[in-house]
């Protein structure tokens, strides 16, 4: 187990954002993480990579505890994230970019060997003849993208990607789910937030999903898919979701 | 005994003053996170227009206060469409420099034009015996003019239709702007209004002491210390920690040397900064 | 290092160089004086500039670094006899240790509250020592005219200071270079555009911050030290003017913060135009308010500087611009 998140819990002031979340994630699985919006998936990210702390619970990481870790001690761990609303050092090249998370990931490069990195990353992601340009001056798909090289730069073992599909049109999506696929034969393990659902269900190993910050239903994408609780989660009725399935079975 | 609460008194009233002048510098904070650092510089403005329409118009300074509130109202609205509209999305650096560079201008103007010899207004109220305690009649005005201000302040932000709009858009720029409220005007309203009771309490503050263009140099720090105390964006917590504030330096003088009081206060400043910035009232 | 390998940066402390040694050739001493004031505001925004340009992280109180340290320097010659080179560095390193400490409580504000809190300081720094007896309170330090004799006399002591401050000058600039093309320099970097994300990339920022933080009070201490030595004497509204703070957040943003070149050109642009006007009869008065106005200008409609805005302009200059 890479990463081992137990009965974790996270609130914030009177609103209980993460209750009692449990779940184990085997190195090289893809594992969905799905939800409608405002269920806590991005909390549970921020909580994983210690940009929150939890009021309980416990994050195991490769045998080692990290609760509470500070995000750049989680970081040079092995673990690295990409963010839902991209954030990229504005004034800094693409290349630049890149190589922060080469020099302050896990494996800690000199300026040197991360810019070695970062040109492989790149080119993993299709950025390499905008290696030399301000970051400013990208789109918001490019700038996913090297949203992700970022994270790869630090040549983590585990990959948190919190929605790295939304915006992107299907051409660009089936490009990406290769991409990701290709990552995790290398050996990373992936753990992804994604609202697109024929993507997430294709290359997902297993899926969880979350609403209201409580964990409904964990499986293989298909037995999911047909949980009459995720259905009403996403639907909110509980008759019209059994209706639906009722449908979908005559 | 005696000595300090008179000192405690006479630092309480005085205090009224200050959280006036803080009042103004919370609410262009709490409206557009903007630090207004010409603040001392308009309420040294203040002092000599009251000044001069005193002294050249003969005027009742207390009168005068009005003319000078709309001065100030006025001035806010220019230095806002001049110097702060164009950097107010940008990073806080920029409208903080933009203020400060203000704030030279006007000293750099004023020692030109004023000089730095001292000015006074002599206008004297005498003073009202209560028991052992002798209170100065100037300072008695200026305490209820402050609280006049603060009441009025108040009614314009929550019975108003501007004020109502200052609110939201303090609360929520965006979501005031789909409302239909002009934010740039709304903004520059609040600015002016931020630098009225400046002025106004530079105009009450030159009542009582003799004063140079450098002498809203000395308020400007007491005023932040005062808004890190009520709580950055709170005018009625500003007005708290003008209390606060000036009990503290008629107090601290009786038990130490009077130059350690601004240790004392930039202490307590950075200490506020750093533990609880929402302020002592814990606004915001 | 890869600062060695950028020709800007070399152009920035070889010109330098140049210029500073041509003043010793020329041995005027009105020459050397202004020398002295341009070096001085060069090393002062540069230092700050490993703040404010690299980190992201205003400073408005950095004279502060300036006073603590060199008050401490002063405070070692003048009461307790020291020679001037030890005392200097003292002075440097005093500062520094301040600044790692204070760091480590204040850097954890952002933005408008850091800077705040920096003007906090200063002020309470000076508040403090007008009541602090043995930094002289309100009278400050002085050293007898004998203690320049050890240095050959008074104008021998004069172009010594130059010197030594000049040789600060330039090791500043190098620091200030070897910062911006580090590893640490990246980081910093990534800090200054988006301290979260870099944060979540990995960047210690906490450690980071306060490392730039104690680096760029070094020069200060040291110049603070040279500078009341050379006058004579110190005291607590020489020391902590915020006005002379200010003015160096001015040229660092004129010359482009965030460059090797950029301190330096506005520095040197900044104290030369401040001359102009204190000198002519027009504008004697006036030379706060043109301060106020060059800044204004800058802020509304010149972010980057002039080194920042030649650097997007003309991109073929930009090896040549460090």
């Amino acid at each position: 187990m890479i990463l081992q998140v137990q009965n974790v819990t996270k609130r914030f002031g009177g609103l209980q954002a993460l209750t009692d979340v449990t779940f184990e994630l085997p190195e090289g699985q893809i594992l969905g993480l799905l939800g409608p919006n405002g269920a806590g998936k991005t909390t549970l990210f921020n909580v994983i990579n210690g940009v929150y702390a939890p009021e309980g619970g416990r994050i195991t990481f490769r045998g080692k505890e990290i609760t509470g870790w500070p995000p750049y001690r989680v970081a040079h761990s092995g673990l690295a994230r990409t963010h839902q609303v991209v954030r990229p050092l504005n004034e800094l090249t693409v290349r630049e970019n890149a190589m922060v998370g080469a020099c302050f990931g896990r494996e800690r490069h000199s300026l040197a060997s991360a810019a070695v990195v970062a040109d492989d990353v790149l080119a993993r992601v299709g950025l390499t003849e905008r290696a030399r340009q301000i970051t400013s001056s990208l789109n918001v798909a490019q700038k996913k993208r090297l949203e992700l090289a970022r994270a790869l730069a630090a040549r983590p073992y585990l990959l948190l990607l919190d929605e790295v599909l939304a915006g992107l049109n299907p051409t660009e999506i089936a490009l990406m789910v290769e991409t990701i696929r290709r990552i995790r034969d290398d050996g990373v393990t992936i753990l992804m937030i994604e609202h697109v659902m024929q993507a997430v269900m294709n290359v997902s190993d297993r899926v969880l999903v979350l609403d209201y910050g409580i964990l409904i239903a964990e499986g293989r994408p298909q037995e999911v898919a047909n949980d009459p609780k995720v259905v009403e989660a996403y639907l909110g009725d509980p008759k019209l979701a059994q209706k639906l399935l009722a449908e979908e079975a005559g | 005994m005696e000595q300090v609460l008179a000192s405690l008194l006479d630092g309480l009233l005085l205090g009224f003053v200050y959280g006036m002048a803080a009042m103004g510098l919370s609410l262009i904070w709490g409206v557009m996170r903007v630090i207004n650092l010409s603040h001392g510089a308009i309420m040294a403005l203040g002092m000599f227009a009251t000044y001069f329409l005193f002294t050249v118009l003969g005027i009742n300074p207390y009168l005068a206060l009005l003319v000078v509130a709309a001065l100030g109202l006025v001035f806010g609205f220019a230095v806002y469409g001049i110097a702060v509209h164009r950097v107010i999305d940008a990073p806080h650096l920029s409208s903080l420099l933009a203020t400060f560079s203000v704030n030279m201008i006007i000293l750099g103007v004023g020692t030109a034009v004023f000089t730095t010899s001292p000015r006074n207004i002599d206008f004297p109220l005498g003073s009202v015996q209560i028991g052992p305690l002798t209170l100065q009649g100037t300072r008695l005005i200026a305490a209820l003019v402050t609280m006049i201000t603060t009441a009025t302040l108040y009614l314009f932000l929550y019975r108003t239709y501007p004020g109502k709009s200052i609110r939201a858009v303090a609360n929520n720029r965006a979501s005031a702007e789909l409302m239909g409220i002009p934010s740039a005007r709304v903004l520059a309203l609040s600015f002016g209004i931020g630098t009225m009771l400046a002025a106004l309490a530079g105009g009450l503050i030159s009542t009582f002491f003799p004063f140079t263009i450098l002498s809203g140099d000395a308020y400007q720090p007491r005023s932040f210390v005062i808004c890190v105390l009520g709580g950055l964006g709170d005018p009625l917590g500003a007005l708290l920690g003008g209390l606060i504030l000036g009990m503290m330096e008629g107090l601290i003088p009786t038990f130490m040397p009077v130059s350690w009081v601004p240790v004392v206060e930039f202490v307590l400043f950075v200490l506020i900064l750093l533990f609880r910035p929402s302020g002592l009232l814990g606004a915001r | 290092m890869n600062a060695w390998r950028q020709p800007g940066c070399w152009l920035t402390w070889l010109g330098l160089l140049a210029g500073g040694l041509a003043v010793v050739v020329v041995r005027d001493n009105t020459v050397r004086e202004l020398a002295f004031t341009l070096l001085m505001f060069a090393a002062l925004a540069s230092s700050l500039n490993i703040m404010m340009g690299y980190t992201g992280y205003v400073n408005f109180g950095h004279i502060v670094f300036f006073g603590l340290g060199g008050y401490t320097g002063f405070y070692l010659i003048s009461q307790h006899g020291w020679s001037l080179y030890p005392a200097v560095l003292v002075g440097g390193l005093a500062a520094a240790a301040l600044a790692g400490f204070l760091g480590s409580a204040i850097l954890r504000l952002r933005g408008a509250y850091f800077a705040l809190a920096t003007i906090g300081i200063n002020e309470a720094a000076r508040a403090f020592v007008n009541n602090f007896t043995p930094f002289g309170g309100p009278t400050g330090m002085f050293v007898n005219f004998s203690a320049y004799a050890e240095y050959g006399g008074a104008a021998q002591a004069l172009w010594l200071t130059y010197a030594l401050l000049l040789a600060i000058t330039i090791l500043t600039l190098i620091l200030s270079g070897m910062v911006k093309y580090s590893r640490f320099g990246l980081g910093l970097m990534g800090i200054r555009e988006d301290e979260d994300a870099a944060v979540v990339m990995g960047v210690s920022a906490p450690r980071f911050k306060t490392a730039a933080y104690a680096l760029s009070a070094l020069a200060p201490g040291m110049v603070g030290t040279l500078y009341f030595f050379k006058n004579g004497n110190v005291e607590p509204g020489d020391a902590f003017r915020l006005n002379m703070s200010i003015e160096m957040l001015v040229m660092v943003m004129l010359g482009g913060q965030g460059t090797v070149l950029g301190p330096v050109l506005g520095a040197v642009t900044y104290e030369r135009l401040r001359g102009y006007l204190l000198t002519s009869p027009l504008f004697k008065n006036l030379h706060l308010a043109f301060a106020g106005l060059a800044l204004l200008l800058i802020v509304l409609f010149v972010p980057t500087g002039v080194v920042g805005w030649l650097r997007a302009r003309f991109p073929r200059l930009r090896r040549l611009l460090a």
